[in-house]
Parts: C-alpha cells; structure tokens; sequence
C-alpha cells in the first residue's frame, strides 16, 4: 500500500467493493458485485428466453446461440458424468454461465468483475464441494469412504494414502476457488497497471510517447487475453465440477 | 526521468505477487469490511433465482425445441425411406413388367418366323410339285409327238423307199427286205 501510495498507480482499488443501487442498496448491503451477478444472470436468462421465443424448426442466429449453449453444456455433462449427467445439467448450466459472464462482463470498462473476489469463487467451490460430497454418501452410503483407499495399495501404505487422499479431496475446495479468482484477479491488476502506464508515460512528453504505444499495444493484447481467459476459467470450473460429480457417482 | 524512477520499483514489486499481498492491500481479503460477505449472502440469493427460473423455465423450453426437432428429423427420414422403399418396390416392379413384355414379344416374333418359314416352304413345295408334274407331262408330250413322229418317218420311209424301188425295178420290193432296211438305217441315225 505504501507503493501504492508513493507513485499513484491504485491497482488494487478496482476490486473494493462498494454498495450499490443508491440508499436502498446501501441498507441491504447490495454491493456492485450483486449487480453485476444480477446483470449476467438476466443476460444468460435472457438469451434462452429470447432466442428460443421463435421456437422455430430451423433456428435464426440468437436461436442457434442458445441451443448451442445448451447443448455444450449437455455433452459436458454425459460426456463427463455418463448418463446420471443429465440430473445435473441445469446446476453445471448455470455454474458455467453465471462465470462466463461474470467474467466477460468484467472486461468491459468500468465494469466490477464480481469472480475476482475470493469470497465468491470460495462460496461456488465449497458449494460444489458439500454437494459432491451429498451426492456421493447419498448414492453409496458409508461405501463413499472407501474412495480414500484406492485399491492394491500394502497395508503399510494405507494410513499414508488416506491421509493423502483426504488431504487432495479437501484441497478440491482450495484449487477450483484460487484457480478462478486468481487468473480474474491477476488479468485485470495487470490491465490497471499497463493502463496507468499508459497515462503515466504519455505525460512525460515526447520521450514518453514511444513506450506508452507499447504500453497500449500490452494492454490491447492483454484484453484478448482476458477475453480467454474468462471462457477458460469458466470451463475450467464447469468441467471440474463435472469430473467431481462424476468421482461422486462412480467412486473412481 | 523522475516519473520512470518511480514506476518501475512499482512495476517490479506488482510483478511479485507475494509482495503485492503481503502489502495486505487487498480488498478482497479485508474481512472488516461487511460488504464481503454481503456480496456472498446476495449472490447465492441470485445464484439460487437463476438456478429456479432457468431449470424450470428456461432449459425445459430449450429441451423441448431441440427434442421436438429431433423427433421432426427422425419422423421425415423414416418417411423419406418409406418413399425410398415404395419406389424401389415400383421400379423392380417395372423393370419385372419390361422383362415379360420383352419375353412375350419375342416368343411371338418367333412363333411369327416359324409360320411364316412353314408357309413359304409349303408354298415351295406345292409349286415344285406343280412344277415337276407339268415338267413330267411335258416330257411325255414330247416323247409322244417324238414317237409319232418316228413312226410317220417309218412309213413315209417304207413308201418312199417302196415307191423308189418299184420305178427304178418295175417290181414291188419284198416287204420283208425292205423293213429290215430301213429299221437298220434308223437304228444308224439313232432315232429309231
């Protein structure tokens, strides 16, 4: 903070969470976070609504978008979880949506990126967490247990393998919350601060100039990047949770 | 230079992540502020509406289209094999149709040939049978004028040797003589 303070660039200040939607947000506590949750979700919900509103035989182009999120999404889930996967599509569907566009949303300008906050990244991953780990003792009762001992391991090993396993089932909750707010965070930091540059440079006059244009080219590059990097991040999370049910129902 | 002095120390201590957190400037991680967990609190609310209205509005709907284009494609193919079917079952038919007439055509173009090659070698038989009976009669016309001609020559022959012989001898020759005579000198002549 120091630094920060020192040369002016406030790199971090973009993820400080303010209430929003006036008097009323700020008695409910609504942080601009919700709002832009609130954006994604209306915008996911409205792509369905509004591209299937023709229902036609052979769909127009908001249509063909809709469906074909359905069923990526749709062969995510056979795919990974087998046949079960369609009773968990409609919660992968909008695990994955809801942080597309939380993500995507956040590379607009101005705009609050609501997955760069561990808090909410930490929410999903232990939500998911409780709910594979639900699903499995509901599908194989104490049964579920025995996945800490993987098979043909020496009755020597055995204390160290379910130490190591429980630690690794645990650490699900670690890595899929770090992972998204992490790669969120760290794109838009760099963004900030290649952004500041920018300004920084361009001030310094006609030497300035040269390395400021490189300063923009970064920061234009960087914002493809991003771009990327949201889908990835989301699929990442989608698919993970896929494999995670998959382990759940399964048992290996 | 005192813009430059001062970035880049920044920039070195931003490329170090562990630095930049351990400024403790984060605000994601400032649990004193009550916004942070707010943000939780409201998002699942937001999260749990989305999940509701999108399962059980929103997807079904989507579902639905897409099974229902499923079910469309599936129906026109099986139409569009039965027409396959029906027409190769029509085609054979006709080609089945094609082969008898060609059939029945050509037993009648032979059944045609055979009578018609009958009737010309009856027909030539019948004129050649004519042909050889008039043949036949004819030559036994000939050989009848021939006869009668022969014979008249014997006895224009008899009398004119009679005749010649009574005016150069004065006397009748002996018949007997003369016959003997004259059937040798035909039978000389070959056309006794």
């Amino acid at each position: 903070m120091a630094a920060e303070a020192h040369t002016g660039i406030d790199a971090l200040g973009q993820f400080k969470l303010e209430p929003a939607l006036g008097a009323i947000g700020h008695s409910v506590n609504f942080t601009q976070a919700n709002l832009m949750m609130v954006v994604a979700s209306g915008l996911v919900l409205a792509l369905l609504f509004l591209g299937m509103r023709p229902r036609a035989m052979v769909p127009g182009r908001l249509q063909s978008a809709a469906e074909m999120c359905y069923e990526t999404v749709m062969g995510m889930c056979t795919e990974q979880i087998g046949h079960e996967g369609k009773k968990f599509f409609p919660l992968v569907f909008c695990l994955f949506f809801f942080i597309l566009f939380g993500n995507l949303l956040g590379v607009f300008p101005y705009f609050f990126t609501f997955t760069s906050h561990i808090a909410v990244t930490l929410a999903m991953s232990l939500f998911v967490f409780l709910l594979v780990t639900f699903v499995a003792i509901k599908e194989h009762g104490m049964h579920f247990f025995s996945y800490f001992l993987p098979k043909g391991v020496p009755g020597a090993l055995a204390p160290l393998m379910i130490l190591i396993e429980i630690i690794s089932y645990l650490s699900r909750i670690v890595s899929l919350s770090v992972r998204l707010f992490a790669n969120m965070m760290a794109g838009h930091v760099m963004l900030e601060v290649f952004g500041s540059f920018i300004v920084m440079l361009g001030g310094l006059g006609l030497l300035g100039y040269f390395p400021a244009g490189l300063s923009l080219g970064v920061n234009t590059m960087l914002i493809g990047f991003e771009l990327l990097v949201a889908t990835l991040q989301a699929y990442v999370f989608a698919i993970l949770t896929c494999i995670y049910l998959h382990d759940a129902v399964h048992l290996h | 230079m005192q813009p430059l002095r001062r970035v880049i120390p920044f920039a070195v201590s931003l490329l170090l992540p562990v630095s930049a957190m351990a400024a403790g400037g984060m605000p994601q991680m400032d649990s004193e502020n009550p916004l942070t967990y707010w943000q939780v609190v409201w998002g699942a609310i937001i999260f749990i509406v989305l999940y509701i209205v999108a399962s059980r509005f929103a997807l079904p709907k989507v579902g639905a289209v897409l099974e229902e284009r499923a079910a469309h494609i599936a129906r026109d193919l099986e139409a569009a094999q039965a027409s396959k079917a029906q027409a190769d079952s029509g085609m054979a038919e006709a080609t089945a149709a094609i082969a008898k007439a060609r059939n029945e055509a050509q037993t009648a173009i032979n059944s045609a040939l055979d009578a018609a090659k009958g009737a010309a070698a009856e027909q030539a038989a019948t004129l050649n049978t004519r042909l050889e009976k008039q043949l036949a009669e004819s030559e036994g016309q000939i050989a009848q004028a021939r006869t009668q001609a022969m014979s008249a020559l014997r006895e224009v022959a008899t009398e004119t040797a009679g005749t010649i012989v009574a005016r150069l001898t004065g006397q009748a020759p002996d018949p007997q003589r003369l016959n003997g005579a004259i059937g040798a000198a035909l039978a000389a002549r070959g056309a006794g």
